[in-house]
């Protein structure tokens, strides 16, 4: 179609009025490995396969989910380089913002400028968007949050999302166990499971990873034994 | 001759039991000579927070201007007002963005915080916070405002208390310096109201 002649310039519409880089981008999320991410009543729980390309990786030098502040983390799917990039130009964010203030960043304002930089990335020569989608957890004063950055730098709040390789399986099955009033450890498990029913192979501790932040907004990544006790019940 | 004494002010905040006040003369001069009797030095940025810019006219007003333009971004983008401490944060913050070339301004600022708790503080032209649980001055009177204030002031008083106090404070002080004075503003601020009254002293 048409489309292939625009899809060199990222600064180029095509006819259909499509960045094709942007959608290029979005390709590239979609085959990263599955992340999620679930809002309960009392706080919000991130998760994410950790597969790795062989069993001689030390697996406990790969983190793929982050703090951004000590109240709000962040987990992705696509590109592992450009999410450090990200993840250390928010840091910076937020602590401009406390240094201004003298108050901890809410979500929301984390969550605009994170955007707002992939957005950048869209509109200027010799750059190219970043191969990332984020999900963004967080406690503040507004409560618990979750929001999904995507590469063209649009964002939106979820109750429930996921992201990566098994996007719509994963979906359909936290829009059936989603509930409104759940509580975090709930969510823990239907996070969990969610996981499991797209996972190739056995899930176990060590190839999954966990991030947690309850009302005393303190964002926390599971250690190893404390994702075995959360795999026990839920077996 | 000093850049703050060019133009004589005199600010001064003070906390009630759940509210607060604060004052401001009303003189504008160039050097001896008075220019205008009714010129304002205590501004609103929201309904719950208040500053009061002594020193230098010109920088008083441009800076008022700039924290206005500052906190109207923050009310689009956050959909809230700015608390006390953090506005006191943004206003050290840009005053120390002229660290070598300041602005000639001593603010005072005074807000309601979370859970109706009175907030007062003062910095330098270059922005060093100074937190007070009493009351804070700032211009041209400063010296006469601190004695004043430091006798009269008590503790926990209710607004009409608090009203007396601070006028009292502040045109006794007024009186003992030559650069302001020409009658006094006092704004009475609690949780439910806001009372704005003009004072008369001497005219002088």
């Amino acid at each position: 179609m048409g489309d292939s002649q625009y899809s060199f310039s990222l600064t180029t519409f095509s006819p259909s009025g499509k960045l094709v880089q942007i959608e290029h981008a979005l390709t590239a999320v979609g085959s990263g490995q599955t992340s999620l991410g679930i809002k309960a009543a009392n706080g919000v729980v991130i998760a994410t396969e950790k597969k790795l390309p062989s069993i001689l990786v030390d697996e406990t030098s790969v983190q793929k989910i982050q703090t951004l502040t000590p109240n709000i983390g962040v987990v992705y799917s696509g590109m592992g380089p450009d999410f450090r990039v990200l993840v250390r130009k928010s840091r910076k964010q937020a602590q401009q913002y406390y240094r201004l203030y003298k108050e901890t960043i809410p979500v929301t304002q984390l969550v605009r400028e994170t955007a707002a930089v992939m957005q950048e990335f869209t509109q200027s020569g010799g750059v190219r968007p970043f191969g990332v989608s984020l999900l963004i957890a967080g406690y503040d004063d507004n409560g618990p949050q979750l929001y999904q950055v995507d590469p063209s730098g649009s964002y939106f709040s979820w109750k429930a999302s996921a992201m990566g390789k098994n996007v719509s399986n994963a979906k359909t099955f936290l829009e059936k166990r989603y509930t409104e009033d759940m509580e975090l450890d709930d969510a823990i498990h239907t996070a969990i499971l969610t996981l499991k029913e797209g996972y190739e192979g056995q899930i176990s501790s060590s190839n999954i990873e966990i991030g947690v932040i309850r009302s005393d907004r303190e964002f926390k990544v599971l250690s190893p034994a404390e994702i075995k006790d959360f795999l026990e019940e839920v077996e | 001759m000093s850049i703050f004494e060019y133009n004589g002010s005199a600010v001064v905040a003070m906390v009630g039991k759940n509210c607060f006040a604060i004052a401001s003369d009303r003189r504008l001069g160039v050097q001896l000579q008075t220019v205008a009797t009714d010129f304002q030095r205590v501004f609103k940025i929201h309904d719950r927070l208040y500053i009061g810019l002594s020193g230098l006219a010109t920088d008083a007003q441009t800076l008022y201007q700039r924290l206005v333009f500052r906190h109207k971004l923050y009310q689009l983008r956050e959909e809230r007002d700015m608390k006390p401490q953090t506005f006191a944060s943004l206003v050290s913050a840009l005053l120390y963005e002229k660290r070598f070339g300041p602005y000639f301004c001593q603010p005072v600022i005074a807000g309601l915080g979370d859970n109706d708790e009175p907030f007062i503080c003062t910095m330098d032209c270059l922005g060093a916070k100074e937190l007070a649980k009493d009351f804070v001055v700032s211009g041209t009177a400063s010296e006469s405002l601190y004695g004043a204030c430091e006798s009269m002031y008590k503790p926990s008083m209710e607004p009409e208390e608090l009203f007396e106090t601070i006028s009292q404070a502040l045109l006794a002080s007024v009186d003992r310096d030559c650069l302001s004075g020409w009658g006094g503003y006092v704004l009475l601020v609690t949780p439910t109201e806001v009372q704005e009254r003009v004072l008369k002293g001497r005219m002088d």
